[in-house]
């Protein structure tokens, strides 16, 4: 593989399974530009009817939290269990929730 | 015209002209999609960067499943036994039928994709066409392939586009393909004496009738990619009827290596 490919920007992929509501991300690769990567994608990624469509975004262009901050962004949550709807009892109607 | 002459039903052996000469086409289609997917087989564990890898072996494995497709209908209707592994596996040179462009060396990623270029814009009007053939069998292969050719013609003229309007040096490489292979692309336009009646009968289209498509994809996506069109002074035909270049005799050797050498492998 030629040095030419750490000169394309890196992409990460997201994929709406079949029946799924959402698209996940599934991994990363390279390609120069937006069209390129999202048919490297479909080689890629849906290569065994995983998918209906399909997302790219440059991986410079998402903003992520930084693990420095893991203890004040999430731990406060840990002692608030009444944030969770456990203390509710479902009715017998309620099918899906 | 005499009326008799007008409404003459067709002879017994009117049919089996018709049906050999449909055998022959369905051998031509066939044998150009398996060298060509031979040809990018080739590139498996070379390929430029991972994805493009995986690209060309994902369009390779598309085209074999066309080029069983279609042989096997072939071998059916012979009925002489023969099944698509034997007609794969078990000819000569001589005997296949394929586009001379098919059987081109790879040579660089420029000369593969241009290849893959003019061939898939070529199978796009083609595989449109034959949807809509008299023949079931022909037209539900058509119906088949003609999605994954779609995609193969809009992977390869992106990428036309992309070395064309690329560096100099990408461009200098993929105009140099473009006119080293443009004089492959007059016999996919050109049919046989005996293809005259299946298309009289529609089971396959006038080959000439297919140009002006091509001609407009293949204008449309060298103008974007700011590539000249080449306007050579002669061309190379003679695949359909077994003029080969040397070049398929060493794909035969690699391609056939096995089965002729251990018959009754199975895996």
């Amino acid at each position: 593989m030629s040095d030419s490919a750490s000169e394309w920007p890196l992409w990460e992929v997201f994929v709406r399974s079949r029946q799924g509501l959402s698209h996940k991300h599934v991994g990363s690769l390279h390609a120069p530009d937006a069209e390129m990567a999202i048919q490297n994608a479909r080689d890629v990624y849906t290569r065994r009817q995983e998918g209906r469509s399909l997302w790219v975004v440059r991986s410079t262009d998402i903003v992520a939290s930084s693990p420095d901050e893991t203890g004040e962004l999430f731990d406060p949550a840990n002692d608030k269990v009444y944030r969770h709807p456990t203390f509710y009892p479902v009715p017998d109607a309620v099918e899906n929730m | 015209m005499a009326e008799s002459e007008t409404i003459a039903a067709p002879t017994p052996a009117h049919e089996a002209q018709m049906q050999a000469s449909l055998i022959d086409y369905l051998l031509y289609l066939g044998d150009s999609n398996l060298i060509l997917s031979h040809r990018l087989s080739e590139w498996c564990g070379h390929g430029p960067v991972l994805e493009e890898d995986i690209a060309l072996t994902n369009i390779a494995l598309d085209l074999i499943g066309q080029a069983r497709l279609l042989l096997a209908c072939a071998g059916e209707m012979e009925g002489q036994g023969r099944t698509e592994d034997t007609l794969a596996y078990k000819r000569d040179v001589t005997e296949f039928r394929n586009l001379l462009l098919v059987e081109e060396p790879n040579g660089d990623f420029a000369v593969t994709i241009t290849r893959q270029f003019l061939f898939s814009a070529w199978g796009y009007e083609l595989f449109s066409w034959l949807t809509h053939s008299k023949d079931a069998g022909l037209a539900a292969i058509a119906a088949k392939s003609l999605k994954e050719v779609t995609y193969h013609r809009r992977h390869a003229g992106e990428w036309m586009i992309r070395l064309g309007d690329g560096t100099a040096e990408s461009k200098t490489r993929v105009q140099a393909a473009l006119d080293d292979l443009w004089i492959f692309t007059d016999e996919m336009f050109q049919g046989l004496p005996s293809d005259a009646a299946l298309i009289d009968a529609g089971i396959i289209p006038d080959p000439d009738s297919l140009r002006p498509g091509w001609d407009a994809m293949v204008d449309r996506v060298l103008v974007e990619a700011m590539l000249s069109k080449p306007a050579p002074d002669f061309r190379r035909d003679g695949g359909r009827l077994g003029r080969h270049s040397e070049a398929l005799g060493f794909i035969l050797a690699d391609m056939q290596f096995l089965p002729r050498a251990y018959p009754d492998a199975s895996w």
